[in-house]
C-alpha cells in the first residue's frame, strides 16, 4: 500500500522537477550571460499561463496550438521587456543591482496590471488533459503529469542540441563565459542577449500553461518561480545541467514533504533545504566554484 | 484630526522601515525583497512580549530589533558571503517562509486570522520621536569612517577589499542594521494598530519599501525620507484607485531605474550648513572652496558605478 503510495507521489515529484527545470533553465541561461536573477522571469510565466488559457476558453482553439501559441506570447513579452528595460541599462553599463530592481518592478507590474484588469480570481483549465489517467498496476497516475515532463524534456533536449551544435549556441556559450568579448569577436550582442531572453521566455510560458493546468491561473502564480530558483542554486547557480538536476531534485523533495510530512510546512522546508546548502555547498550539486569570501 | 495623526504614524513607521532598506539597499548595494518579514518579525516579537508578558513598550521595541536582527543573520551569514544572487533570492524565500510560520503558528501567532490584543502605545509623540532618533544614528552611521565602508563597496567591492575593508563582514552588518531598524518600525506599527495579520507583510510591503528607496535616490538618506513622506501620502488621496496603487509601484520601479536612475534627490543629503552655505555661495557667486570645503554634508559624489549622470544634487 506504502509503495503505491511513494509510486505515485515519485511521479508528481519528477512531472513537477521537469515544470520546474523549464524555469530554472531559462533563469541560469539569462543569470549566465547576463549575471542577474531575472525576477521578472515570473512575469513570462503568467503571461504564458493566461495566454494559454484564454485560447484554450475564450478562443476555444485546440489544446496543441495553444500551447505553442502560448509560448511564443510569453517569449514575445521577454523580449519586449529586455528591449524596453533591460537594454538600457546593459548599455549604460549599470551595476548589476539595477537588473534586480527593474526585473522586480517587471515582476510587480506585471501581476498588479493582471489583478487590476483581468481580476485576482483563480481561473481552472478545462479538464482536456487531468481527467485521463494511465493504469500502472495498482497505481494511477495523471496523464497530465506524464505529459508534462515529457514536453518539458523534449523541450529541454531541443534547447540542449541547440546551445551545443549550432553557431548561435556557440555564441551564446561563448557569452555566458563573456559578453564583453563575445561583442568583441563579433558576435551581435543585442540580438544575441534578446534570443537568450526569447527561449527563457518560451520555456517559461510551456511551464506556465502545465503550472496553470495543475493547480489554477492566478495572477500569482508567478512566484512558483522561485522555487524554481532555489532548484537552480540547488543544482547550482549559472549551470545548465544543475538547474535541470537540482530542480527536479526540488520538485521530489516538495513533493515527499507534502504527502509524508505536513503539506503546510513544505515551503519551509525548500527554504532551509536552500540555506543548508548555502552553508554546506554554494556551488551546489553541479556548479563551478562559487568565489566565497569569509 | 484622528485621521490625519493615523496617516503621520504610518509615515512615520514606514519612514523607520525604508531608513533601513536606504542602508542596504541605497549604500551598500544590496537588493533585498523580503524586508517586510523582519517587518513582520519585530511586530510578532514586540507584540508577544508587550501583549503577553505584559512587559514595558520599551522593552517591546528593543526585542523587537533584537529578534529581526538575529532572524536577518540566518539568511544573511550564508548567502552574503558569497559572490552572486544567493543573497536576493534566499530573501524571497525568507519572506515566504516567515509569512507561512506566522500563518501556522497556532495560538502563538494567532495564525491567519491575526493577533488581537495588542496595547496601544504608539501616540504620535513617540513616533516622531523615534524616527528622529533614528535618523540621526543613521545618518551618523552613513558619515562616519566605518559608515563609508558601506559606500565603498557599493561602489566597487573589490577595490573595497584591497582598501582592507572586510566585505563579507560590512554586507553582513549592513543588512543586520537594517533588520534592526524594520524591527523597530513593525514594532511601531503593532502598537499602532493593535492588531496583527501575516498579509499586512507580503512582498508588497517589501515593494513598498525598496521602491521607495529607489525612487528616493539611491544613496541618499533625504531622499528616501522626501520620497516615503509622499509615498505615503499621495496613496491616501487617491483611495478610490486603490487597485491600482500596486501597478504604479511597480512602474515607479522600472521607470527610475530605467530612465532617471539617480532617484528623486541622487546622492543629494540636506544639512543646515549645506543650507547655509549655499545661500551664502549665491551671494559670493560661489568659489570652489565652498564646495571643496562641504565636509559635515553627506556626499558620495556620483550614484552607483556609472549610474547618475549629474551626481545628483538639487538645480
Amino acid at each position: 500500500m506504502l509503495s503505491v503510495r511513494v509510486l505515485q507521489q515519485l511521479v508528481n515529484g519528477v512531472s513537477i522537477g521537469f515544470i520546474y527545470a523549464l524555469i530554472a533553465v531559462g533563469y541560469s541561461l539569462i543569470y549566465s550571460i547576463l549575471r542577474f536573477s531575472n525576477f521578472a522571469h515570473a512575469s513570462f510565466l503568467v503571461v504564458g499561463a493566461y495566454s494559454g488559457f484564454f485560447l484554450v476558453t475564450a478562443a476555444s482553439a485546440p489544446f496543441v496550438p495553444a500551447v505553442l501559441l502560448a509560448m511564443l506570447t510569453a517569449g514575445g513579452a521577454a523580449v519586449v521587456t529586455e528591449r524596453l528595460a533591460y537594454r538600457p541599462i546593459r548599455e549604460r553599463n549599470s551595476p548589476t543591482l539595477y537588473f534586480i530592481i527593474a526585473s522586480m518592478g517587471i515582476a510587480i507590474f506585471c501581476e498588479q496590471t493582471i489583478i487590476a484588469t483581468i481580476g485576482p480570481k483563480f481561473r481552472t483549465y478545462p479538464r482536456v488533459l487531468q481527467i485521463v489517467s494511465v493504469d500502472l498496476g495498482k497505481t494511477t497516475v495523471g496523464i497530465m503529469d506524464v505529459v508534462a515532463a515529457l514536453m518539458a524534456c523534449l523541450s529541454l533536449s531541443v534547447m540542449q542540441y541547440f546551445l551545443s551544435r549550432t553557431k548561435t549556441g556557440f555564441a551564446i556559450q561563448a557569452a555566458s563565459f563573456d559578453l564583453q568579448a563575445a561583442g568583441l569577436m563579433g558576435v551581435n550582442v543585442n540580438s544575441l542577449v534578446g534570443f537568450v531572453f526569447l527561449i527563457a521566455g518560451v520555456l517559461a510560458g510551456l511551464s506556465g500553461v502545465f503550472l496553470g493546468m495543475k493547480y489554477a491561473v492566478y495572477p500569482q502564480l508567478g512566484y512558483l518561480t522561485t522555487k524554481a530558483f532555489v532548484g537552480a542554486i540547488f543544482g547550482g547557480l549559472g549551470s545548465l545541467p544543475g538547474a535541470i538536476v537540482g530542480s527536479i531534485a526540488l520538485g521530489l523533495l516538495e513533493t515527499f514533504v507534502a504527502a509524508f510530512i505536513s503539506s503546510q510546512l513544505r515551503d519551509v522546508v525548500v527554504f532551509i533545504l536552500l540555506i543548508a546548502v548555502l552553508l554546506i555547498r554554494p556551488s551546489g550539486l553541479m556548479g563551478k566554484s562559487v568565489e566565497e569570501k569569509v | 484630526m484622528a485621521y490625519f495623526e493615523g496617516v503621520a504614524i504610518i509615515i512615520c513607521v514606514n519612514l523607520m522601515g525604508v531608513l533601513g532598506v536606504s542602508l542596504l539597499t541605497g549604500f551598500t548595494g544590496i537588493f533585498s525583497f523580503g524586508h517586510a518579514a523582519y517587518m513582520a518579525i519585530g511586530a510578532y516579537t514586540s507584540a508577544i512580549v508587550v501583549g503577553r508578558f505584559g512587559m514595558p513598550f520599551v522593552v517591546g521595541l528593543i526585542a523587537a530589533a533584537l529578534v529581526a536582527t538575529a532572524a536577518s543573520l540566518i539568511i544573511g551569514y550564508p548567502t552574503l558571503r558569497l559572490v552572486g544572487d544567493y543573497f536576493a533570492i534566499a530573501a524571497l524565500g525568507f519572506g515566504e517562509a516567515t509569512r507561512l510560520l506566522l500563518d501556522n503558528g497556532g495560538d502563538f501567532t494567532g495564525g491567519p486570522r491575526g493577533f488581537v490584543g495588542v496595547p496601544r502605545h504608539t501616540t504620535l509623540l513617540i513616533a516622531a520621536v523615534i524616527v528622529a532618533v533614528g535618523v540621526l544614528v543613521m545618518r551618523n552611521i552613513i558619515g562616519s569612517r566605518f559608515g563609508r565602508s558601506f559606500l565603498a563597496i557599493r561602489e566597487d567591492r573589490l577595490a573595497a577589499e584591497a582598501m582592507g575593508i572586510d566585505t563579507a563582514r560590512f554586507r553582513i552588518l549592513s543588512l543586520a542594521i537594517s533588520a534592526a531598524y524594520a524591527g523597530v518600525a513593525g514594532s511601531m506599527f503593532a502598537h499602532y494598530l493593535m492588531y496583527l495579520q501575516p498579509v499586512m507583510f507580503d512582498i508588497n510591503k517589501s515593494t513598498e519599501l525598496a521602491s521607495t528607496v529607489v525612487f528616493g535616490g539611491l544613496g541618499s538618506l533625504t531622499g528616501s525620507v522626501l520620497a516615503c513622506i509622499i509615498l505615503t501620502a499621495i496613496p491616501e488621496l487617491f483611495r478610490p484607485f486603490y487597485l491600482w496603487r500596486m501597478v504604479f509601484y511597480g512602474l515607479a520601479l522600472v521607470s527610475t531605474i530605467v530612465l532617471r536612475p539617480q532617484g528623486l534627490l541622487g546622492s543629494y543629503e540636506f544639512s543646515v550648513a549645506g543650507l547655509r552655505r549655499r545661500l551664502a555661495g549665491r551671494r559670493l557667486a560661489g568659489s570652489p572652496s565652498h564646495r571643496a570645503a562641504e565636509g559635515d554634508a553627506v556626499r558620495a559624489d556620483a550614484g552607483p558605478r556609472g549610474g547618475a549622470r549629474d551626481g545628483g544634487g538639487l538645480p
